[in-house]
């Protein structure tokens, strides 16, 4: 990796540096590719029109154009010696996810292009996780998951996480919950690799050191047949974080501020490659948070570097062998930002949008109806953890109703300590223990719940204009649930303070 | 290989008379494509007082295809889809540069995300399936808050708009990767999105479904001073916006790499066409 220079502005925790990549990547191409493939299967060929002379097949030698960690992975699964930013390529994909709203229409599209009887390309590498609208009465919703059941028995797909008893998730063994964190949990994200789902925030992904993005039902349903995606290669943009985390900062609080920095189209159609010894030195989950909101800033995906954290966290999760790629030292990223994190102070996301940012601190005075902690982007275990820290360490009972939705069956079974898990500092005590004593409502039955409102039913949904602090990932309006509700997004440390004080506050107050 | 694929003649500006063998008469109406709007002559600016006119009151629903001769050739076709197998590369004479949209516009601000496109709540529609598309279609743009935008998109009770171009500003279709977002602004009606930069994953579900030309604005400024309500042509040949209410033009980006993919009629027919699948048997 590029040395980092010690040259950030003093009094800056941002320094910004352009380095535009000596091959625009903007370059307009039109689709092909300049080389020719195995025909694979008898059906697949390479699209002709070179847009410049191939590439000699001797040319895979240890002198290649120095590429990003994104390039090489799409270098890779196309087949490519190298590959640069802005071309478009069919790539072999790895692992596709769909899920209760975006899967029947994505099976139906499959059904219409390839037949009735088609088969999914691989029925390995198609995981369906039913998690968005599951504890409902709507019938369109519990038909959506039906659908997703017949499908799977039709297919025999391997990886399905049915649910059919929706009166009592620990019922159902196979149920997992919230996609992106089951996708983690049960192994099926692994670095170097493609994972496609239906969507957004499939990017939480790259945590992994993979290349992960979210897709519409045709592009799903297309690669549901042939296991292909037409894919632009991004630009990188590199975000190196150093110094030494604070207690009372999370990565959530590094992504909003990142995205405040850069706005919400600041990322557009790039990738973001967070390395640095910050990003080094936090968890798995903590990485997941970062690469889950990588879509906020329009970015197509997210990279964090494989490393023994993530051999770590992958033993004993998956039996399919990894090869982790890394970028070169003189790979060419499209900019450059420098963050100090030691200078970093909790940020809010105000509404209505991810990119307003402001310090806490600055919000103390905004009362608040109602706090809400879950989704895949602050519902994970070390989510509830954190939550937990800041009410262990206030004492005290929260002001406003407190939402919790743990995003997995894991995270739920962490939460109420049946997986040995205690709070730090507690003697002892399990999250749910010190839930109870700070008076939050009871854990809910792990899915997506309210953090895109859903049907009205929805568990914690937003049916009224109230002022919400969240740890989920948009604040757009209308978003969990009524038009002229006010979300502020926040960390798991930012929204227990603020549950206790009653306005947007500021966890140094009851951390530090 | 199948067979070279037979040219279908617009696919989605079929008469019932005109469907080929291979589209069941039976079947829903096609989707309103590109080649749809062809039908509207191209007016010089003193007739947009008579296209105001005629525009507004006889907005039939969408689905109800014109039977005036195309004043283009037969344009490419930009659904692949719906209840219809699709059966061959669509493309006869003109490519969609030779096409125009034309009608009354809507028109957002910036940051317009899929959540105010489509909400939540009506994700529980399967897109794949007719009737649950046209509900889509009625549903269009209800998250828009109503204080910013009083004048709704789709008149509640109705399941198609009288807007037939949307003008955006900076990244229009941001957030959620949901299809259901263009797909409900092509059920309802809406031909093209005239934005000033698009979020990746909407652009990327409007080329795959067709539901929607995306276009791309080659300067700001137009969202903000085009009203809903103008009538408007967007002409592909020129890459120009025109208002004809307002008497500006705003100039249009080419295409670029989509083009390839909208020219063939979406994904799967560049796929087939390209030979990275096999062509689809009846």
């Amino acid at each position: 990796m590029a040395s980092i220079s010690a040259a950030a502005k003093a009094s800056a925790a941002f320094a910004h540096k352009h380095e535009l990549a000596a091959a625009a990547p903007t370059q307009q191409r039109q689709f092909a590719s300049s080389r020719s493939r195995r025909a694979r299967g008898g059906c697949v060929r390479a699209v002709a029109t070179p847009a410049q002379a191939p590439r000699a097949p001797a040319a895979t030698g240890s002198v290649k154009t120095p590429m990003t960690t994104t390039e090489k992975i799409l270098a890779r699964a196309s087949e490519r010696a190298s590959l640069e930013p802005g071309e478009n390529v069919w790539v072999d994909v790895d692992v596709l996810m769909t899920h209760d709203v975006c899967g029947p229409g994505t099976i139906g599209i499959f059904k219409q292009e390839f037949g009735e009887d088609a088969k999914v390309w691989d029925r390995e590498k198609v995981v369906i996780i039913p998690d968005h609208y599951i504890f409902t009465s709507d019938e369109r919703a519990n038909r959506n998951v039906d659908i997703l059941r017949d499908f799977c028995a039709e297919q025999k797909i391997k990886y399905f996480y049915d649910i059919k008893d929706l009166s009592d998730f620990r019922a159902n063994p196979d149920y997992k919950g919230v996609c992106h964190i089951a996708l983690a949990q049960e192994g099926h994200c692994r670095p170097g690799e493609v994972l496609l789902g239906t969507d957004s925030h499939t990017c939480n992904a790259g945590a992994f050191g993979q290349f992960a993005t979210g897709i519409g039902n045709t592009d799903a349903g297309f690669v549901m047949g042939t296991g292909k995606a037409l894919l632009k290669v991004p630009p990188t943009i590199r975000f190196v974080l150093d110094g030494e985390m604070p207690p009372f900062l999370l990565a959530k609080d590094l992504i909003l501020q990142i995205i405040g920095e850069i706005s919400v189209s600041g990322a557009t159609y790039k990738s973001m490659e967070f390395v640095g010894s910050t990003v080094e030195s936090l968890t798995m989950e903590e990485r997941m948070t970062l690469c889950n909101m990588v879509i906020e800033a329009g970015g197509k995906n997210g990279v964090v570097p494989a490393d023994a954290t993530t051999f770590k966290y992958l033993e004993g999760k998956t039996s399919v062998e990894y090869e982790p790629v890394y970028s070169d030292a003189q790979a060419r990223f499209v900019s450059d930002y420098r963050i100090d994190v030691s200078k970093l102070e909790p940020v809010v996301a105000k509404p209505h949008s991810p990119d307003n940012r402001a310090l806490a601190r600055e919000c103390k005075d905004v009362k608040i109806d109602r706090v809400y902690i879950g989704s895949c982007t602050g519902g994970k275990t070390e989510d509830f953890l954190a939550a937990a820290k800041v009410f262990l360490a206030s004492g005290g009972k929260v002001k406003v109703p407190t939402f919790l939705v743990p995003a997995t069956q894991k995270v739920w079974m962490d939460v109420y300590g049946l997986t040995g898990i205690t709070v730090p500092g507690s003697g002892g005590k399990t999250c749910l223990q010190i839930f109870e004593e700070a008076g939050c409502d009871t854990p809910a039955s792990p899915n997506c719940g309210a953090c895109l409102g859903g049907p009205r039913d929805t568990y914690a949904r937003m049916n009224e204009p109230t002022v919400c602090v969240s740890t989920t990932n948009r604040n757009f309006p209308g978003r969990m649930g009524h038009k002229e509700g006010q979300i502020y997004l926040a960390s798991p440390f930012t929204a227990a303070a603020s549950a206790l004080t009653g306005y947007v506050a500021d966890p140094r107050d009851f951390l530090v | 290989m199948a067979s070279p694929p037979k040219p279908v003649a617009a696919i989605c500006n079929l008469t019932e008379e005109a469907a080929g063998p291979n589209l069941p008469l039976h079947s829903p109406p096609p989707p309103h494509g590109l080649a749809t709007m062809t039908a509207a002559p191209l007016l010089s600016l003193t007739d947009a007082a008579t296209v105001a006119a005629a525009v507004a009151p006889s907005r039939a629903p969408t689905r109800a295809r014109t039977q005036a001769t195309p004043r283009f050739p037969a344009a490419v076709s930009l659904r692949c889809r719906r209840a219809r197998p699709l059966t061959a590369a669509a493309a006869t004479g003109a490519s969609p540069s030779s096409a125009a949209f034309h009608g009354e516009c809507y028109v957002v601000g910036d940051n317009i995300d899929t959540d105010q496109i489509i909400p939540a709540e009506h994700l529980t529609l399967v897109p794949s399936k007719p009737d649950e598309y046209r509900k889509l279609g009625s549903f269009a743009f209800v998250g828009l808050p109503t204080a910013a935008y009083p004048v709704p998109f789709v008149v509640p009770g109705e399941e198609s708009s009288r807007y037939a171009v949307i003008i955006g500003g900076a990244n229009f279709g941001c957030g959620s990767s949901r299809e259901h977002a263009p797909v409900a602004l092509g059920a309802a009606g809406a031909r093209a999105v005239v934005a000033e930069g698009y979020a990746r994953i909407f652009f990327r579900n409007s080329v795959a479904t067709g539901e929607v030309y995306p276009l791309e604005l080659a300067d700001s400024g137009a969202s903000k001073e085009c009203k809903t309500g103008d009538v408007v042509t967007v002409d592909l040949d020129s890459s120009v916006l025109i208002n004809h209410t307002s008497g500006k033009q705003y100039k249009l980006k080419p295409i670029g790499d989509a083009g390839p993919v909208i020219e063939a009629g979406g994904i799967f027919a560049y796929a087939r066409k390209t030979g990275m699948i096999a062509s689809k048997s009846a």
